[in-house]
């Protein structure tokens, strides 16, 4: 194949999605409306664990407009329980049944316990405060630390712990490693619970007609709905079309089989009615899977001279009251790449998954990998702090080089590309380290505590191949591979169909730049089509940094099999060989003679009318289902610099710098405007985000005011800057960024952080880096009472 | 939105107003700029059985001079307030408060009449000792702010009475600080601290020093006033003073502060606040 003319691939194009969101005129689940469509509201627990006692429906049945009321007993029609998707080869993981609606016992604040069905959502609504649960309440447990001590009470009876499971992933020799090193260094490392928090709520409609069901619905992956409500609902998978329509924003939290899903789809069967759900936003925040959670004992051996000896991490990870589609992998994710971007001769992470009384924890932007990274470099500056050492300089002499790259680590992962000097270097481009000592030095004398901090990650993305994380692998049972069709109409113009589902990331956008530059035209008439089952190929969906790196390759390779048929009918009219035929421009022509060509309208309009060589079918049309030989690997170096207010603990970010490399740009603006969304959703983390519940099990965050987002008045402008190391696992050369800048961020935040409360005494402190946690920290390193810490 | 069931209604006149008000019984609810109420609505922590919308009732809007003093239309909302640099301290107030869509909304009556202790404007109220007019079924009085503000969201107006104006005294004299702490700038005060002071040369001829969130209701910092008043203003007896500003407060602790920390922010912000307002800072 000779080499792709790229016109359209790396322009900063402006994204096709944006007129129909910016005029309000994107279609959601909740615009969907359907004749007869019934509403359905859900009957939630306010306990945190209890027995369910009894269930009185009868006021609810009795007020106007109420259809039904069904607890779990009513769905006697199921083929089982919700699913989870990980089944790993030789390791046991408890899983307990999680039914749509709980079953004798509610396990966190909102597990729902019964759904009304009515004709308008006010009724439904109304009428769900009408049903009377009676609760006898059972010990509460939130800790996850607590919840593994024996005395405690157990969530799941017939499994008798708390604990999921125990997996164990390392290599080298880690004994030898700890022996070796001359100063070791342990931490607690907290990654404390966030939420997603997409803006569009989660919502469904379901439409059960005439043995066939129709859901659209607010998800990631429309295809896995499809498999597991048809499971779970003994149909077959190709009577039911699932539709994720425009989504607002996914961050993992829409990587979901849900019991609202799958209640609504149950519902609109049984009550022969369409059947809508839009959760509320309190609701979506009690409810909708959460993320991070894993406390973290982190043990680092090092030699005098900085380099790494032996990285031992044992994660604590906090499942909440049940496992979701992939809750119990999210920790491996980490561990994965638990030696980030340094080399690290023994390396070791025991991960123990633990139930509580809290809402599920699942996949939220970045799984795992943010919490590692954390790990990682927090321990890094630590390190460093303990052999007096400059942060960057031990970074630097653990790096793995660029000369090992495709580097393969101790734990068996093949890192594919990297080049972390080049990346640290461009960062250092945009940072004055030394300007900034001495300016930090100045404005401490005045009392003014700055500080700077660093973040060099690496993460593991474009979630294939099935070799590695599908069944006889990692154990998720599904193959990651990523289907494409590309269709040319007579009139040249072009739909391609993707199997990934985006959610606001531009696919539409950067996915027909790349269609374009295949075919010679223009991306304007390149329409990416996404997101529904009942069009286009079997898909595998959006999540894990996966769309370009394995759809967009796949989506490529199909365009690649259309330019070569239509090479084949451009020499059969030009009398050339297909060998001569090229792209170039808005044509397809013979080489050395550009003006000898024809259009990609002109090639369909004569494939369409059979005018093809001998054997060739007529038509322009072509799919391909794709995966690649590898992960792909995206890395960067980061740095953020705060202003701290020794009087009051508040930290101000003054900037944020981001040197990301994610292979070959496709779209630059799409990869600014995720790098920009990724570091504020980790900065949020750092300094805002928290999930709290108290010791009841109450979940005090459940609104917008108390869950805090970081809004643009928080934030300096994010600059960013790339290196270019291209990935040799696609022939695009690039690697998903849809996470990365989650990845590098909460450990550049912290080490920022701390840097400033180095003077006064703190050396380390966990997220999240609220104003009175800072300050009882210095408090504490003065040794003072907090009542006594007065003006400082 | 999901609230609980209501009805509407939205009067020509005030007196049709106070007429629906008092007809609608004791759930019935004003609805000025419905940034606190709907909010509570839509968590169904507020249930009312009527709501009486003021927008369509005339003379409730703008800001006017008279003889010096400041009247202000209860339906004023708080960014034409942010835009009146004349009125110093409310105007920076003002300028704080949650966001520009609230902002654009929300009105001081209704802001007022709530009696949030976390909100921005009623410890203001308080240290420039205005007034808010009410009107109801017996007639219109005038109520000081040091009368408003009963507890935690109760005001001393009834619930069939209307709020129709706030009145500020002339403010020119006394220089001013307003320190607001709060992790968002969109969120409520975890704590604020208001300051007025008056000259004399170089003594405090008056001080006034207002808390928020420091208790069920907004309170005057009394112990700071009284340490200052007479006194030379600089950074000194400023510092000294400050230390006493959570003394006789008992601040609850919430999600993201203690008890001892409020207290704490409420000395450093009234350092702060004074040091503004002498012109120090």
């Amino acid at each position: 194949m000779s080499a792709v003319a790229e016109h359209h691939v790396g322009k900063a194009l402006r994204r096709k999605e944006d007129p129909r969101l910016i005029t309000g005129r994107a279609r959601y689940v909740d615009d969907i409306a359907l004749p007869g469509m019934l509403w359905a509201a859900f009957v939630r627990s306010p306990e945190a664990h209890a027995k369910i006692v009894s269930v009185d429906a009868s006021a609810a049945k009795a007020r106007p407009g109420v259809h039904a009321v069904f607890t779990i007993d009513d769905m006697t029609d199921l083929t089982g329980p919700l699913p989870m998707a990980w089944v790993p080869p030789g390791i046991t993981v408890n899983n307990p049944e999680h039914w749509p609606l709980a079953k004798g016992t509610v396990r966190f604040v909102g597990d729902p316990v019964a759904v009304v069905i009515g004709e308008d959502r006010y009724a439904v609504v109304d009428a769900a405060e009408d049903v009377v649960v009676e609760y006898d309440p059972l010990p509460v447990v939130t800790d996850p630390e607590e919840a593994l001590k024996a005395e405690t009470h157990v969530l799941h009876q017939d499994i008798g712990s708390n604990q999921t499971h125990e997996w164990s992933l390392g290599g080298g020799d880690l004994d030898a490693g700890f022996a070796e090193a001359d100063v070791v260094v342990e931490h607690r490392v907290v990654n404390h619970r966030t939420a997603g928090a997409p803006i569009e709520p989660r919502g469904v409609l379901a439409d059960y007609r005439a043995g066939s069901l129709t859901m659209w619905t607010a998800t990631q992956v429309p295809h896995f709905v499809r498999l597991f409500t048809a499971l779970l609902l003994g149909m077959s998978e190709e009577k039911v079309r699932v539709i994720a329509p425009e989504v607002g924003g996914g961050f993992g939290a829409k990587l979901q089989m849900t019991g609202e899903e799958l209640l609504c789809a149950w519902a609109s069967r049984k009550l022969g009615w369409p059947v809508k759900w839009i959760a509320t936003r309190t609701e979506d925040m009690a409810t909708t899977h959460q993320g991070r959670d894993q406390i973290a004992y982190c043990k680092m051996g090092l030699k005098r001279d900085g380099s790494i000896t032996a990285f031992h991490v044992k994660i604590i990870a906090d499942f909440g009251a049940y496992n979701m589609l992939l809750t119990p992998t999210i920790p491996a994710l980490g561990a994965f790449v638990m030696s980030g971007v340094y080399k690290m001769p023994a390396l070791q992470t025991d991960i123990v998954g633990v139930f509580t009384n809290k809402c599920p924890t699942d996949a939220i932007r970045g799984a795992g990998r943010p919490e590692a990274t954390h790990m990682i470099e927090l321990m890094m500056d630590q390190a460093a702090d303990e052999l007096g050492m400059d942060p960057l300089e031990i970074r630097r002499k653990n790096f793995i080089p660029k000369e090992d790259f495709p580097a393969e680590l101790p734990i068996g992962v093949v890192y594919d590309s990297g080049d972390y000097e080049k990346s640290l270097d461009k960062l250092l481009e945009h940072v004055d380290v030394a300007a900034f000592r001495k300016e930090q030095a100045e404005l401490r004398s005045k009392g003014i505590y700055r500080g700077i901090g660093f973040s060099t990650y690496t993460e593991i993305c474009g979630l294939a191949p099935t070799r590695v994380v599908g069944p006889e692998g990692f154990g998720n049972q599904a193959g990651f591979w990523e289907s494409s069709m590309v269709r040319v109409h007579n009139t040249g113009a072009v739909t391609a169909y993707t199997g990934a589902s985006p959610h606001g990331q531009g696919h539409e956008t950067s996915f027909a730049q790349i269609v374009a530059d295949r075919l010679g035209v223009d991306p304007a008439v390149v329409e990416v089509m996404h997101g529904d089952t009942g069009v286009g190929p079997e898909g595998r969906n959006t999540y894990g940094s996966r769309s370009l790196a394995v759809g967009g390759e796949s989506l490529a390779k199909c365009a690649v099999k259309i330019a070569d048929k239509a090479k084949a009918i451009v020499a059969h009219h030009l009398e050339a060989s297909p060998e001569d035929i090229e792209v170039s421009g808005d044509k397809f022509s013979v080489k050395g003679s550009p003006d000898k060509g024809m259009t990609l309208a002109e090639v369909a309009g004569a494939a369409y009318l059979n005018q093809v060589p001998d054997g060739m079918e007529p038509g322009l049309e072509a799919t391909t289902f794709w995966e690649p030989e590898n992960f792909v690997f995206p890395f960067g170096a980061h740095a953020a610099i705060v202003d701290l207010d020794p009087d009051t603990g508040k930290v101000k970010l003054i900037r944020y710098v981001a040197v990301d490399d994610c292979g070959n740009a496709i779209n630059p603006l799409l990869i600014d405007g995720q790098v920009h969304g990724g570091v504020v959703h980790a900065i949020g983390q750092a300094l805002y985000e928290r999930v709290h519940y108290d010791d009841d099990g109450q979940l005090v965050t459940g609104t917008f005011v108390d869950y805090a987002l970081p809004t643009a008045a928080e934030l300096p402008p994010i600059e960013t800057d790339r290196t270019v190391t291209p990935s040799p696992v696609n022939s695009l050369g690039v690697k998903g960024v849809g996470e990365a800048g989650t990845i590098a961020a909460s450990a550049a935040v912290t080490n920022a952080v701390t840097d400033a409360l180095r003077p006064l005494g703190v050396s380390y402190i966990n997220m999240p880096l609220s104003p009175m946690r800072i300050w009882e920290a210095i408090n504490e390193a003065k040794g003072a009472s907090p009542e006594g810490g007065a003006n400082a | 939105m999901i609230p609980a069931e209501f009805d509407y209604t939205a009067p020509d006149t005030l007196e049709e107003a106070i007429k629906a008000l008092g007809d609608g019984g004791e759930d019935a609810k004003l609805l000025a700029g419905g940034h606190s109420l709907i909010p509570l609505m839509k968590l169904r922590l507020a249930a009312p059985s009527l709501l009486v919308d003021l927008r369509k009732v005339p003379g409730l809007h703008g800001v006017q001079r008279e003889n010096g003093s400041w009247r202000i239309g209860a339906l004023t909302p708080h960014v034409e307030i942010e835009r009146n640099s004349e009125l110093g301290v409310l105007s920076a107030a003002a300028g704080t408060i949650a966001d520009p869509q609230v902002r654009n909304r929300g009105t001081i009556g209704g802001s007022l009449v709530h009696g949030d202790p976390a909100s921005d404007l009623p410890a203001i109220l308080l240290i420039l000792e205005g007034t808010v007019t009410a009107m109801g079924p017996n007639g219109q009085r005038e109520v000081a702010a040091s009368e408003l503000f009963q507890d935690y969201l109760q005001t001393s107006i009834e619930p069939t009475e209307v709020v129709t104006e706030v009145h500020v005294p002339p403010v020119e004299g006394w220089g001013y600080g307003y320190h607001k702490f709060n992790r968002r700038s969109e969120d409520w005060a975890m704590v604020a601290v208001s300051a007025v002071v008056k000259k004399s040369g170089d003594t405090v001829e008056d001080v006034r020093v207002g808390l928020t969130n420091m208790g069920s209701v907004p309170l005057r910092a009394s112990a700071v006033e009284e340490a200052l008043r007479g006194q030379p203003l600089n950074a000194d007896t400023i510092a000294s003073a400050a230390e006493q500003a959570d003394q006789g407060t008992d601040p609850p602790a919430d999600l993201n502060a203690s008890t001892e920390y409020k207290r704490h922010l409420a000395r450093v912000l009234t350092r702060r606040a004074l040091s503004d307002a002498a012109g120090l800072s």
